[in-house]
């Protein structure tokens, strides 16, 4: 998995990184989103997806390769077992 | 819906809980309609998630101001004051690279870790007033006891106001935004004193600043040098912005999220089993909360389409984040309140650039309150059945006017 933010899109909502601290932070200057892991581990993708998934600005993209995309199948068909 | 039968916004439902029926069929069949706003004024109005999440989130335009030719207006003439008809005096800028400025200026402040540093004095503010509540006996007005007070104390926090004149806070908040229950004169009146206030608050806090969010402004700006920083008009801008965005609707919010988990005990019981899932419960009552307002408008400064359909240039448009937040095309069982949804990327605090600024600050309030309830009453029920909860009056905040609950 690789990570992208695009800080001028960014509205510094936060949300990141409430729920990626490992991957994201906000600049102390100006509260915009800065990514202090492109490529993180397995076991942070989920969190990744969702800051991904709930940014108000879409200001996170994500790049998978095809490695990735096959150990991560399993996560992803999980995201939605809210019952 | 016939076509030739116009609908008046606020739309009826049969309880605050449950969204209003025409939703549903709107998003279905008529995602970009014409509807009458209690001023008379007619405006669009989308439904549907993906247009009202690009409308919210173009950056061109932005809520109508007095200057905009022909906008609708929410409230008849008079009513509602400064945040109802934009016709604010407190300048500040609201759209392009200057907006874009003060955002940054004054978001920095609204971080994901600082309002997790605030969270130790939200903790203690909320247990004091559980406890003062329980003191008091019950049954008791969760929103008078917890919801109204906690948002309104942080906001003084924040703005380095002393805790004894949070009262007054409470009463010029209301008087901003609550349409029906005030006048012009009376509206206008509130505006003055607390103008009055926070410019004698903002010149004491710069002959000795703290901590807090006026502080920190100042002393940047003047460390930037003349004619870089906030002017004190600006200033007092945020602090009436802050007040007004960040204190009647979270304290609605606390009130109808513990209303929503109460309304169907079991999910107050997942969460007493699963305390993990408040995080994720608090943006699912954001998302599953029908009574939040009408909506937020956007006027339009050139043509846009929308749906295949050519809306004109100076056309009001309301967009239904409720709406949009049930849609079933991007919600999975979007009719139910599913705690432990995620990623849930409802658009209750809007999208794009002026997407809410203290989103965290009302998330970390939201998490406090849950938190602090769920271990001090784990007992707490609703005191009356869901027929019998009222909204609120007013039309721009979404709230129910009392929350009675036991334990």
């Amino acid at each position: 998995m690789k990570v992208n933010v695009d800080q001028s899109r960014c509205c510094g909502a936060g949300q990141c990184a409430l729920i990626a601290p490992e991957v994201f932070d906000q600049g102390d200057e100006d509260g915009i989103v800065t990514l202090l892991e492109p490529n993180p581990a397995a076991d942070l993708h989920p969190a990744v997806r969702e800051a991904a998934a709930v940014c108000p600005a879409s200001a996170i993209t994500i790049d998978d390769d095809t490695d990735d995309i096959d150990t991560d199948t399993d996560t992803d068909d999980t995201t939605d077992d809210g019952h | 819906m016939r076509e030739n039968d116009l609908l008046r916004l606020p739309l009826p439902s049969d309880n605050p809980l449950e969204p209003p029926a025409e939703w549903e069929q709107l998003r279905r069949q008529c995602p970009v309609s014409t509807v009458e706003l209690p001023s008379g004024d007619k405006a669009t109005y989308l439904t549907r998630y993906d247009h009202v999440k690009a409308l919210l989130a173009d950056p061109r335009f932005v809520r109508p101001t007095a200057e905009d030719e022909g906008a609708a207006r929410i409230a008849p003439e008079g009513a509602g004051g400064p945040a109802a008809d934009g016709s604010s005096t407190l300048t500040l800028p609201d759209r392009g690279e200057p907006h874009l400025r003060w955002r940054r200026r004054v978001g920095k402040y609204f971080t994901a870790k600082r309002m997790t540093a605030l969270r130790p004095g939200m903790v203690r503010t909320a247990e004091d007033l559980v406890d003062d509540m329980v003191r008091n006996g019950q049954p008791a007005d969760l929103k008078a006891g917890l919801g109204f007070p906690l948002p309104v104390y942080v906001i003084c926090d924040i703005l380095g106001v002393p805790a004894t004149d949070r009262d007054r806070f409470s009463h010029w908040s209301d008087a901003f935004l609550n349409v029906s229950r005030y006048t012009g004169e009376q509206v206008r009146a509130a505006y003055d004193e607390f103008a009055e206030y926070m410019s004698a608050h903002i010149d004491a806090t710069r002959g000795e600043p703290g901590e807090d969010l006026i502080s920190m402004v100042i002393r940047e700006s003047e460390a930037e040098g003349q004619g870089q920083g906030l002017t004190d008009d600006e200033l007092l801008g945020t602090a009436m912005g802050l007040l007004v965005a960040g204190h009647e609707t979270t304290a609605n919010m606390i009130g109808k999220m513990v209303a929503m988990l109460l309304a169907d005990r079991t999910r107050w019981e997942r969460l007493l089993a699963d305390p993990t899932l408040v995080r994720t419960a608090v943006d699912e009552a954001l998302r599953f909360d029908a009574n939040l307002g009408f909506g937020i408008r956007r006027y339009l400064t050139e043509d846009v389409e929308v749906d295949g359909e050519l809306l004109p240039r100076g056309t009001t448009v309301v967009c239904s984040m409720p709406a949009a937040n049930r849609d079933e095309r991007v919600f999975t069982d979007a009719d139910d309140m599913v705690l432990s949804r995620s990623p849930n990327p409802h658009l209750t605090f809007g999208a794009g650039p002026h997407s809410c600024l203290g989103q965290s600050l009302a998330r970390t309030e939201l998490h406090v309150t849950l938190d602090v309830l769920l271990r001090k009453l784990p007992t707490l029920r609703l005191a009356v059945s869901i027929d019998e909860l009222q909204r609120v009056e007013g039309l721009l905040v979404g709230g129910l006017s009392t929350v009675p609950v036991r334990w």
